[in-house]
C-alpha cells in the first residue's frame, strides 16, 4: 500500500460486494453468537437474559481449562518444531530445474489434501495392526499403540501436524530466500563469514517478513485444529487429545447447549485475536527499536 | 547456490521420505482387498486389485460425494474471486474513509475458528432454505476465502504501477475496457494464486461442510467419515477414496507451481 493513491470515497462501491458477503456470512452469525451468549435458552420461545453468567461458567469450567492448556501445549510444540524445520528445508531446496518443480509439488501436496483424509492417511499409517509405522515400531520392540496410550496419541498427532503443515513454513521461507540477492552471499564469502553467520546476518533479516506470516498462520491454525484429532484419535484416549474446537463442537452441535457454547465461542475467538495481536505488536515494536 | 549446506540437503531428503512414506502406504492399501489387508502385512502388494477404485467409481454414494464437493468448491472460488477483484483493485488504488480499518477487519475473519460459526450457520442457512445445498457450503466458506482473496490480490495489484491506469485513460478507454482487457490480464498470475488458495481452503475443510449438509449435498469428505462408522472399517475402499481426494490437489499445484513461489514471496497467503 505504498503507492501514491488518490482519495475517493466512491471506492466504497468497489468493496460493497465484499462487505455484503462478509456481513452475511460473518457479521450476522457472530452477532447471533454474542446474542446467545448472554441468554439462557430453554427453547426458542422461552429465554432469559443472564448477563455474563455463561462466561463466568466457561472460564471456571475445569474441562475448558484442561482443553485450553492442552491446546496451548500443542500449539507451542507445533511452532517450536515446524518453524526451524521449515527454514532448514527451505535452505536445502534447489532453485531451478525439474527437480525443483517436483520438490515444490511434493511439498505443496499435503497442503491440498482434505484435513480428514490427512487424518485417515495417518490412521492407516500408524495403526499397530495394519499401519506401516505402527507395525514397524512394534516389530522393533516398542509397544506402540496410539489409541490406548496418551503419550503415543500426542506424538502421532504432532507427527501428523508436522507432516501436514511444515511445507507451508518451508514454502514461505523458500520464497523469502529467493529474494536474497546473490551479491550478499558473495560479500559474506569475501568477509570469510561462517555458514551460521551467513544465515544469522544475511538470510534471517530478509526472512523476517515471511516468518512473521508463517508464525501467525501456524499459531492461528494450530489453535483451531479440529479435523485431524477428530479422525485420528477422536479426542481420546479419554480426553487427552480433546482440543478447544472439538470441545466446542461437541457442546454446540452434540449437546445443543446454546448459551454456554456461544460464550465459549466468543472467548475462543477473542483469545486467537489476542495472541495474534500480541505477537504482531511485539514484532512491530522490535522493528521500531532496531 | 551457496546457501545449500550439506545439513539442510540431508534434512530436505529426510523430510521428503517422511512425506512420501504415508502416501505410499495409502496407495498400497488402496490396491489391496480388505481381507488381504487384515490378513497379511506386506510392503509391496502381492495381489494388487483395482476393485476398491471400481467400487468408488460405480457406487453413486461415493461418486455423488465427489460431484457435490467439486460443485461447492467451484462455486466458492467463483464467488470469492469475483467479489474480491473490485475490492482488491480499490484497496490498491484509492484512499477512502475507513479503508485501513476495513482491510484489517476483513483479515480478522481469517482468524475466526470455524467451530465458532457452526451453530449460527446451521440456523441461518436452515431458516433461508439453503441447508443441504452446495451453495450453503460455498457461502459459508466465503467467510474465510473472501478476506484471503482480497489480501492476496491486493498484494499483487499494489505492485502494478498506476501509470497503466493513467495511460488507459489518456488513450480514451472506458474503465470497464481497461479493467477487463488490460488490468486483469496483467494480474493473471495473481488470480491463479488466489484460485489456488480458495480451492485449498474449500476443498480441504470438513467441519462446516459436514454441519451444513444432510443427505442430498453430502461432500466426499463427509461420505468418508460416515462410511467408516456405518459399515465397520473398509480400509481398502477408504484408502482408494483418499487417493481420489489427493489427486485434484496435485493437479492444481502442478499448474500454478511457478506463480506459487511469487505468491508466497509477497507473504500473502
Amino acid at each position: 500500500m505504498a503507492q501514491n493513491k488518490t482519495q475517493d470515497n466512491r471506492a466504497w462501491l468497489g468493496v460493497l460486494p465484499v462487505m455484503l458477503i462478509v456481513a452475511f456470512s460473518g457479521v450476522i452469525p457472530l452477532m447471533t453468537v454474542v446474542n446467545y451468549s448472554v441468554q439462557d435458552i430453554l427453547d426458542f420461545n422461552t429465554r432469559f437474559f443472564v448477563g455474563f453468567e455463561w462466561y463466568r461458567e466457561t472460564l471456571t469450567d475445569p474441562r475448558f481449562i484442561d482443553a485450553f492448556l492442552r491446546q496451548l501445549g500443542f500449539s507451542a510444540a507445533v511452532l517450536a518444531i515446524e518453524i526451524p524445520l521449515g527454514i532448514v528445508i527451505a535452505r536445502g531446496m534447489p532453485t531451478q530445474g525439474l527437480r525443483a518443480s517436483l520438490l515444490l509439488v511434493l511439498l505443496a501436496t499435503p497442503l491440498l489434501i482434505p484435513w480428514n483424509v490427512v487424518g485417515t492417511i495417518w490412521q492407516i499409517y500408524a495403526r499397530s495392526d495394519i499401519g506401516l509405522l505402527g507395525v514397524t515400531l512394534n516389530e522393533m520392540g516398542f509397544a506402540f499403540n496410539y489409541t490406548a496410550e496418551p503419550l503415543h496419541a500426542w506424538l502421532t498427532l504432532l507427527a501428523t501436524d508436522i507432516w501436514h503443515w511444515t511445507s507451508l513454513v518451508a514454502l514461505l521461507a523458500f520464497a523469502g530466500l529467493t529474494s536474497v540477492p546473490a551479491a550478499c552471499y558473495q560479500a559474506a564469502e569475501l568477509d570469510g563469514a561462517s555458514k551460521w553467520q551467513v544465515f544469522r546476518h544475511v538470510e534471517l533479516p530478509r526472512l523476517k517478513g515471511v516468518l512473521v506470516i508463517a508464525v501467525l498462520l501456524r499459531l492461528m491454525d494450530s489453535f483451531m485444529i479440529y479435523t485431524e484429532p477428530f479422525v485420528l484419535t477422536g479426542g481420546g484416549p479419554g480426553n487427552t487429545t480433546t482440543f478447544l474446537s472439538q470441545y466446542l463442537a461437541t457442546m454446540a452441535v452434540g449437546q445443543f447447549d446454546l448459551g454456554p457454547a456461544a460464550a465459549f465461542s466468543v472467548i475462543y475467538f477473542l483469545f486467537i485475536l489476542l495472541f495474534s495481536w500480541l505477537f504482531y505488536a511485539s514484532v512491530m515494536r522490535s522493528e521500531e527499536g532496531s | 547456490m551457496s546457501r545449500r549446506s550439506r545439513l539442510s540437503r540431508w534434512v530436505l531428503a529426510g523430510y521428503c521420505v517422511y512425506l512420501i512414506l504415508p502416501l505410499y502406504w495409502l496407495l498400497t492399501l488402496a490396491l489391496r482387498s480388505n481381507a488381504d489387508i487384515a490378513g497379511v502385512f506386506e510392503l509391496v502388494p502381492s495381489n494388487p486389485t483395482l476393485a476398491n477404485f471400481a467400487e468408488i467409481l460405480t457406487n453413486p454414494v461415493w461418486y455423488q460425494g465427489f460431484v457435490n464437493s467439486i460443485s461447492y468448491v467451484l462455486l466458492n472460488t467463483l464467488i470469492s474471486v469475483s467479489v474480491a477483484l473490485p475490492a482488491a483493485y480499490v484497496f490498491s488504488r484509492y484512499r477512502f474513509l475507513g479503508d485501513r480499518q476495513l482491510f484489517f477487519w476483513l483479515l480478522t475473519n481469517r482468524m475466526a475458528p470455524p467451530a465458532v460459526f457452526l451453530l449460527p450457520f446451521f440456523q441461518l442457512y436452515s431458516s433461508i432454505g439453503l441447508f443441504d445445498t452446495p451453495l450453503a457450503v460455498a457461502l459459508a466458506h466465503c467467510l474465510f476465502t473472501v478476506p484471503l482473496s482480497v489480501w492476496i490480490l491486493e498484494g499483487f495489484m499494489s505492485g502494478v504501477p498506476t501509470e497503466i491506469d493513467d495511460m488507459a485513460r489518456i488513450d480514451g478507454h472506458s474503465f470497464w475496457f481497461f479493467f477487463t482487457r488490460i488490468f486483469l490480464p496483467i494480474n493473471r498470475s495473481a488470480i491463479g494464486v488466489t484460485v489456488f488458495f480458495c480451492f485449498m481452503f474449500s476443498w480441504v475443510e470438513l467441519l462446516l461442510a459436514r454441519t451444513l449438509t444432510g443427505s442430498e449435498a453430502k461432500p466426499i469428505v463427509v461420505v468418508m467419515t460416515r462410511t467408516v462408522s456405518a459399515s465397520g472399517m473398509d480400509w481398502g475402499v477408504l484408502a482408494a477414496a483418499s487417493v481420489f481426494t489427493v489427486l485434484p490437489g496435485i493437479l492444481v499445484v502442478w499448474f500454478v507451481r511457478q506463480h506459487l513461489v511469487k505468491g508466497f514471496a509477497l507473504g500473502r497467503v
